[in-house]
């Protein structure tokens, strides 16, 4: 019961960022609203799995919880860059003086 | 005893249900990205760790909590990150921010980018 | 080498941790641990010679101590904006702020950026050098930042792990 709630307190949520995520209007906004669908799948992932009664559920919300934050990352290099392999700049501190 | 931990964990999930939604209704009603993302603020700093805390109360000592603890502290580390990276990549392209002052935003004190 | 040894058990423990198990019979399994092990530590002496900073566990009470201070603020901040969220007439006035940070090395002023965005109502944009570009959602949690201590807590603490 207790788990239930907390699965629909946490779909209508979702609901709501992925509206977000279609409405834009930037794209940025949309990568928020993605990487915010993520963080939430991951702990619907973790509620599933108390429902189920299976533990392992937590591994792959583990690791649903790393894909999504290098996700957002390469997206965000991807677009800024056009390049996922290009290194960024470490010298002046904000890893984008080399690209332009 | 599990009486107590039932009600506290039952309060912990109502508060961390309710953080969730306020920070992604922050999401949707807030006017521009930038202050979007103090909206989805909320949804990864407490609403997350109030729901995987209330989980921890349920699952007792075992190795549940152990890995529901790391997923907790992975997303500490890693949502302010993302969060950042975002900011940066807009501020870096010049997306104006909605209603902040001009003198805000004069070209000296953003020439760095 | 003295690093590379403390790095891989706990690499090692945290396999177990995760994997639950430390029993001989499953050889594929524990085949795959030792190899992902030798490769992360491989990994890490690779990022080492690039960046110069081993990798360390630095859990010190002050930073502990700084984590609780840091969890109440969150609390706090987190009602002030879901207060501006709920309302309906969302009284929202954005500011762009400059903050130095007094830290030295890059781990505390990542710390203190990384603070400042945890706390919800104050993003961190940009930083050059010593310092940080802040978008808040309202004057008055600019002008919060701007006085509260947390750039001095965060200097203390680094002062003391260093």
């Amino acid at each position: 019961m207790m788990f239930a709630v907390a699965a629909a307190g946490l779909i209508i949520p979702m609901l709501m960022a992925l509206a977000r995520g279609l409405m834009g209007p930037t794209l940025y906004d949309r990568v928020l609203a993605g990487n915010s669908f993520g963080t939430k799948t991951v702990l619907l992932i973790a509620v599933l799995g108390f429902i189920g009664g299976r533990p392992d559920f937590l591994d792959i919300a583990l690791l649903y919880a790393l894909m999504n934050f290098v996700g957002t990352i390469a997206i965000l290099k991807f677009f800024r860059y056009r390049n996922l392999g290009i290194a960024g700049d470490a010298e002046n501190g904000n890893g984008n003086g080399g690209a332009t | 005893m599990q009486l107590l931990i039932d009600i506290l964990s039952w309060g912990f999930i109502l508060a961390g249900v309710f953080f969730v939604f306020t920070g992604t209704l922050g999401m949707l009603r807030l006017p521009d990205f930038y202050t979007r993302l103090h909206g989805a603020g909320i949804t990864d700093t407490l609403g997350t760790e109030l729901l995987l805390i209330a989980m921890m109360l349920q699952a007792g000592w075992s190795l549940v909590t152990v890995k529901l603890a790391m997923i907790s502290l992975f997303i500490f580390f890693t949502s302010p990150t993302a969060t950042h990276a975002l900011a940066n990549a807009a501020n870096a392209v010049g997306l104006r921010p909605f209603g902040v002052p001009a003198k805000d935003l004069e070209p000296g004190k953003r020439e760095k980018r | 080498m003295g690093h590379i040894l403390s790095l891989g058990a706990s690499l090692a423990a945290f396999w177990m941790l995760l994997s639950g198990s430390i029993s001989l019979d499953h050889k594929l399994v524990l085949g795959f641990g030792v190899a992902s092990l030798v490769l992360s530590i491989w990994l890490a002496v690779r990022m080492d010679r690039i960046d110069g900073t081993p990798v360390s566990v630095n859990l010190r009470p002050s930073l502990i101590r700084y984590w609780i201070w840091l969890a109440k603020e969150i609390g706090k901040a987190n009602i002030d904006v879901a207060k501006i969220v709920l309302s309906p007439k969302m009284e929202i006035s954005p500011r762009m702020i400059r903050v130095k940070a007094t830290q030295k090395t890059d781990v505390g002023i990542t710390t203190f950026a990384n603070s400042i965005t945890l706390t919800p109502g104050t993003v961190s944009v940009d930083i050059d050098n010593d310092e940080i570009l802040v978008h808040a959602i309202t004057d008055e949690m600019a002008q919060g930042l701007l006085e509260s201590d947390m750039d001095a807590r965060v200097t203390a603490v680094e002062a003391k792990i260093r």
